[in-house]
């Protein structure tokens, strides 16, 4: 099997790893990077537990191998908040609709989320059913994960920065 | 769930593909997108001695519109098709094929020419293409060929590629008849994103007196590959698609399909919603093309 | 109560445990690693049933990276059978699987390597030579005499079979104008998380100490898991402090962490067992209530019921697991919201070649409830009388509380006509109606469906000793602790994991509640099971009722001792002194006044200022028995189930199509009374996740096997859990009678909405088929047995 060295960025800092081919991206980041916010729950790309901004997109991290994310830029659950201390608006609006009981898909779900309101700070309730659709929750029956987006939305809306430095916004 | 050993390349141009493919002898595997094919790996169903990502061969990206019709390099991601202007503009078909391709995320990773080379009985982009009669071109170190649609999926997750062809891209060819072009797609899924159970395509060319001039129906996921229904085809060109029409053709067109059965629907069922959506999608694109 | 003014109680407050999920900060198991940590891949069966002839280990050992290899026949020999629950001792129960596999995916062997990927590589390499039997599928076929045995050591498959008479049955049946019978089929599904199970077993040799970090929700955990590895009670150290995503009833992992524990001891080094999802589905060991009810029910022709029949047939699967005893819980609700005369109820409980159960959210009941809610309509389909109306009827009436149902229960509290009219009110029933109406005529299949069910809660023991009359266990506790340190600072402990129920926040609420003390002040931890109290885990819908009620009475506890150092302090006598905001105060000079950090001082640092009598430091722990609970079954089994119920209508619209069978849900309204809600943003989660969870048992999730035994539903591609698609919109409207029995009034709502939302779905779908004459009994009503179904009837 082969080794290979890569280089990428998540949540704006740089790492190297040295990773076997058959490594995946949620292992590197979880087993590697210690960043272990982001869950696997299926690992066959159906649950959405493993979410991650991509190059400003939302992925499934467990279906992309680490030597593939060489030269990448990603951002995890731990990069949405402005500053280690914080929360986004994003965030904050999860806790206060109560968006989440076991917090297993939460960060996954905030992924998906995030790369929603990157592009559309007035979605629909359809808009939002499709951004998410793709990420089971067992706990919460999506009601108040929906709430959340749209009180988000509703509060993105009126601030001139609405998702911050390290939101991992979509620069396309 | 973790995948077997594998090595991994990540070559830059296509002939160094097809040198690696010939290296594997038979044992290497081409990934892209990876949204079909990491499940395969991790659950140690596919176990390439070799795997060969194509995402940074720019000459496998992008798409291209010309007086010959679209074409669509492999590695494009299936996002950037269904975002694009020109394919909504002179493939609609296809752009309401994608928004229906699994969700949000796998089509930001997931690429066109990764939905042919897995070829799911179910894959709309599959579909979209047998309907319109697109090719698909492929190389390997010694030839590069095209495969029309008809004879690309050979069966469920089978394709007519070698092991050591390369997909490089796939041709839609344009429509020019007289007249106003309508499309009409859907599928019937358990859960939104799940594979269709069956999905059908149509795609029609009007006369200014709506008249049916031209005629092309798919249908996905009732059989092990997407089919065209050439017999309804036959019969509905010179109508005027009534309801009547369709009606009548239906029942021609279930008694032509020998769809699959499994825990999910018999063969009795998808037989029967192959007609019901065909009948949809006609009666969507005779609708779009008297609007057009 | 229900006058009562709370402080932090029923008001709107941010969950405490929130905070550190939606930072991607939460303590999985899986995020635990240790220095030297190994890990486990297991060989699975593929045969439904096979004898074992021998297992070949030799080439896994030999690849580079692999530690161990253990087979069933060494951990056999070095481990204790766990308990099957019901009297039933010869079958034996192992983490992996020895002489014979008994449904396919079982664990036959575990790999240690160095990574999981080594140890999945290994797995490949073990070779196991194994001999095909004849599997056992069908449970009413497993119940005839010629049937295999699944485990022929017992004898038959019939791990339990009880029928119990309670009231006179007979004669009502002889005497009533109508009787109906009918099969109701609620077919194999679970609550399925979407963690998997996992533990991380580190062994102490030191201290002879096995520490085990688990995603695990179970009573008495770590002592089974201590007896079946023949350590001492203390020579396991269970970390409750690890956050579990997601449980509702499943994560009960004891095979798994036998499994990791006797590794990490024999290999003296920390062992990681995570599941992946294949394991997770098909050897879990997860799976859940697979049931046959036969229902007979006799009723007057103004549609009163009074009484009825119930034969329950439980496929349980390969090992009893929690199977037989979910037949149990339904007794302390058989007859649901409804006033019946007399009821006989048989459980059986069956085993076949599957993957085994585990407790599943409501344990039992919900499949139960709905077939009790076809049972309801179908009385009044054949009486030609309205849906509504019947429920009426039958409905018990506020009045007639405390109500006891002839299986022997009391119903603690209720006001079912008021829920549903209010939610009838709420979902606009009328329009509903109309809208059906309008939809029929459009040539549309539309149904509404109307479901009342009871979710009892505050989980006891006493379906134990009513299905093992061996087991005399009538003790089903809660406890907590306060602490106060020397600055004022509240730390209460309590003693279990927490998966998503928000037992941090609710202790911190009746805490705050009582002392009067901002909760977002008071810090909440969860002690190991070392320094732990007793606890039972959150089950059975008990944490509200029981977490609440130990955390109240600590508190209260807490409280007189404040106000004694207080009236002390301020030297006057106890009665004329008074608790107010956290500082005490003199009745007859609110003014003179000893603050809470001049107490909590005194209490740790001036004995000489504390009263005769008072223990220094400021501390205190209570232990509550379940209200109501204590006593075993009488001879005729009656028995007091659990002390509190919630009620709860579902109102729910649908349409069918035709051809496909796909039904759209929607509009949605649920009334629920759960008494008095501690958090009312954490019982509507719950209310809302169990809504779209019934919705998956209603609709789309179900383990299939083959008739050859074969598991078909491996992934999450072939097992199908809802999407934010697939939930509608849903309007929750409340309802609050208050429970005489608790602190607050408050009753259980961890099983909300899934315990209603299966019924509420089959009655609208059946609703929705009826001008076609058509019914559906089976759970779940997926899109292609939807659509053949209307075929076939309208072919008809």
């Amino acid at each position: 099997m082969s080794w290979h060295d890569i280089s990428l960025t998540v949540n704006g800092r740089k790492y190297r790893g040295h990773v076997p081919a058959r490594l995946t991206l949620v292992d590197f980041l979880r087993d590697h990077l210690r960043l272990t916010g982001t869950h696997t729950g299926c690992e066959h790309g159906v649950c959405g537990a493993c979410s991650i901004l991509f190059d400003g997109k939302a992925m499934r991290s467990c279906l992309i191998f680490a030597v593939q994310a060489d030269g990448a830029t990603i951002t995890t659950v731990e990069g949405l908040a402005p500053d280690p201390a914080g929360l986004s608006v994003l965030q904050d609006c999860f806790w206060e609709t109560h968006a989440l009981q076991c917090g297993f898909c939460t960060p996954g779900m905030l992924i998906a989320a995030q790369a929603l309101l990157n592009h559309n700070r007035a979605p629909s309730d359809e808009e939002i059913r499709d951004a998410i659709g793709g990420n089971l929750c067992r706990c919460t029956g999506y009601k108040q994960i929906i709430d959340a987006i749209k009180l988000a939305a509703s509060r993105l809306q009126g601030a001139n920065d609405p998702v911050g430095p390290m939101s991992g916004a979509d620069n396309g | 769930m973790k995948a077997a050993e594998f090595d991994y390349a990540r070559p830059e141009t296509v002939e160094e593909v097809c040198r690696l493919l010939d290296g594997a002898a038979g044992d290497g595997k081409i990934i892209a997108g990876g949204q079909t094919l990491v499940p395969l790996l991790v659950m140690r169903l596919a176990r390439p001695s070799l795997v060969i990502d194509i995402n940074r061969i720019a000459a496998l990206q992008g798409i291209a519109a010309n007086d010959d019709g679209i074409t669509i390099k492999a590695a494009t991601r299936q996002a950037d098709v269904l975002a694009d202007a020109g394919v909504q503009r002179r493939l609609p078909l296809l752009t309401k094929g994608l928004r229906l391709v699994g969700h949000p995320q796998t089509r930001n990773r997931g690429t066109v020419g990764g939905s042919f080379a897995n070829a799911d009985p179910a894959a709309e982009i599959c579909l979209v293409a047998r309907t319109l009669d697109a090719e698909i071109i492929a190389q390997s170190s010694k030839a590069t060929r095209r495969i029309a649609m008809r004879d690309f999926c050979s069966g469920a997750m089978t394709t007519a590629l070698t092991a050591e062809e390369c997909l490089i891209e796939a041709r839609f060819p344009p429509w020019r008849d007289a007249g106003r072009i309508g499309t009409g797609f859907t599928e019937m899924s358990i859960r939104q994103s799940d594979f269709a159970l069956v999905a059908a395509a149509c795609q029609v060319v009007l006369d200014k007196d709506g008249v049916c001039r031209r005629i092309a129906l798919g249908i996905g996921g009732a059989e092990a590959s997407p089919v065209r229904a050439a017999s309804v085809e036959k019969r509905l060109a010179g109508t005027r698609l009534e309801a009547g029409d369709i009606d009548k053709a239906m029942d021609e067109l279930q008694a032509a399909l020998s769809p699959l059965s499994d825990v999910h629907a018999s063969a009795d069922y998808r037989r029967r919603v192959a007609g019901l959506l065909a009948a949809r999608v006609i009666a969507e694109a005779r609708d779009e093309a008297k609007a057009a | 109560m229900a006058d009562q003014v709370f402080r932090y109680i029923a008001k709107k407050r941010r969950p405490k445990e929130d905070r550190r999920f939606i930072a991607g900060a939460g303590r999985f198991v899986a995020d635990l690693s240790v220095p030297g940590m190994v890990h486990v891949a297991l060989v699975a069966s593929p045969y439904p049933f096979a004898r074992i002839r021998s297992i070949d280990t030799e080439k896994a050992l030999a690849l580079p990276g692999v530690i161990s290899v253990l087979t069933g026949a060494e951990l056999a020999a070095g481990t204790d059978a766990t308990l099957p629950g019901v009297d039933a001792p010869k079958v034996k129960r192992w983490p992996l699987a020895h002489q014979f596999v008994r449904y396919p995916g079982e664990w036959v062997a575990a790999v240690v390597a160095e990574s999981r990927a080594l140890a999945e590589d290994a797995v490949e390499l073990v070779d196991v030579d194994y001999e095909p039997l004849t599997p056992v599928t069908d449970p009413e076929a497993a119940l005839l005499p010629e049937s295999p045995a699944v485990h022929p050591d017992h004898g038959s498959n019939v791990l339990f079979h009880k029928k119990w008479v309670w009231g006179p049955v007979e004669e009502d049946f002889a005497a009533a104008a109508h009787k109906l019978s009918f099969r109701a089929r609620w077919h194999r599904s679970s609550t399925v998380p979407i963690e998997t199970f996992g533990v991380l077993a580190q062994w102490n040799p030191a201290q002879q100490l096995l520490d085990i970090w688990a995603s695990i929700q179970m009573p008495k955990f770590p002592d089974q898991l201590a007896k079946a590895l023949r350590l001492p009670g203390n020579g396991v150290r269970v970390h409750f402090d690890v956050d579990v995503g997601g449980s509702y009833g499943v994560k009960r992992g004891l095979k798994h962490s036998i499994l990791a524990g006797f590794l990490a001891k024999k290999l003296g080094m920390p062992v990681r067992l995570m599941e992946d999802r294949l394991e997770n589905m098909r050897g879990g060991d997860a799976q859940g209530p697979d049931r046959i009810f036969d229902m007979q029910v006799a009723f007057s022709g103004e549609g009163i019921i009074r009484s009825l029949k119930i034969r329950a047939l439980d496929d349980c699967g390969a090992h009893a697991g929690r199977a037989p005893l979910q037949l149990g819980k339904p007794i302390g609700a058989i007859c649901g919201p409804y006033r019946v005369n007399s009821v006989e109820y048989e459980a059986i409980s069956v085993t076949t070649n599957k993957t085994p159960q585990e407790a599943v959210r409501g344990f039992g009941q919900s499949p139960t409830n709905f077939a009790l809610e076809t049972m309801v309509d179908r009385v009044a389909a054949t009486l030609g009388m309205d849906r509504l109306a019947i429920r009426h009827a039958n409905l018990i009436r506020a009045d007639e509380f405390p109500y006891t149902i002839p299986s022997g229960s009391t119903y603690d509290s209720g006001d079912f006509q008021t829920v549903l009219e209010k939610a009838l009110t709420a979902a606009d029933y009328p329009a509903l109606l109309a809208k059906r109406d309008a939809a029929r005529r459009a040539g549309k299949f539309a149904g509404v469906g109307l479901a009342c069910c009871l979710e009892p809660s505050g989980g006891n023991s006493a379906f134990e000793p009513l299905f093992n009359p061996k087991n005399e266990t009538t003790t089903w506790m809660e406890a907590t602790t306060i602490k106060i340190d020397g600055a004022g600072a509240v730390v209460v402990s309590i003693n279990t994991s927490s998966s998503g129920q928000g037992h941090e926040s609710l202790a911190a609420t009746v805490v705050g509640e009582v002392l009067e003390r901002e909760p977002e002040t008071i810090r909440v931890v969860h002690a190991d099971s070392l320094a732990a109290l007793p606890s039972n885990s959150p089950v059975g819908s008990r944490m509200a009722i029981m977490l609440g009620g130990a955390a109240a009475g600590a508190a209260k506890k807490l409280k007189e001792t404040i106000t004694a150092i207080g009236a002390h302090k301020l030297g006057v006598a106890l009665d004329a002194a008074e608790y107010r905001d956290g500082a005490v105060i003199s009745r007859a000079d609110p003014s003179k006044k000893v603050s809470w950090e001049a107490i909590a001082e005194i209490a740790h640092r001036k004995f000489h200022e504390l009263p005769p009598g008072i223990e220094p430091g400021l501390q205190a722990m209570h232990v509550l028995e379940v209200p109501t609970g204590g006593t075993l079954p009488g001879p005729d089994g009656r028995v007091q189930m659990y002390p509190c119920y919630a009620f709860e209508v579902h109102v729910v619209y649908a349409e069918l199509d035709r051809v496909t069978g796909q039904v759209a849900l929607g509009p949605y309204t649920i009334g629920h009374d759960c008494g008095v809600m501690i958090n009312p943003d954490i019982v509507h989660g719950m209310t809302y996740g169990g809504i779209a969870h019934g919705i998956g048992a209603a609709l789309y999730e179900r383990f299939r096997y083959d008739e050859s035994g074969q598991f078909l539903s491996g992934t999450f591609m072939d097992y199908l859990i809802p999407s934010a698609h697939e939930v509608p919109d849903v309007a929750i409207v409340d309802h609050c009678t208050p429970s005489p029995l608790t602190a607050f009034g408050q009753k259980g709502s961890g099983e909300a909405g899934y315990l209603g939302a299966p019924a509420g779905i089959s009655c609208a779908v059946n609703d929705a088929l009826a001008p076609l004459g058509l019914n559906i009994t089976e759970l779940p009503m997926t899109p292609g047995v939807l659509g053949d179904l209307i075929a076939t009837g309208e072919k008809e």
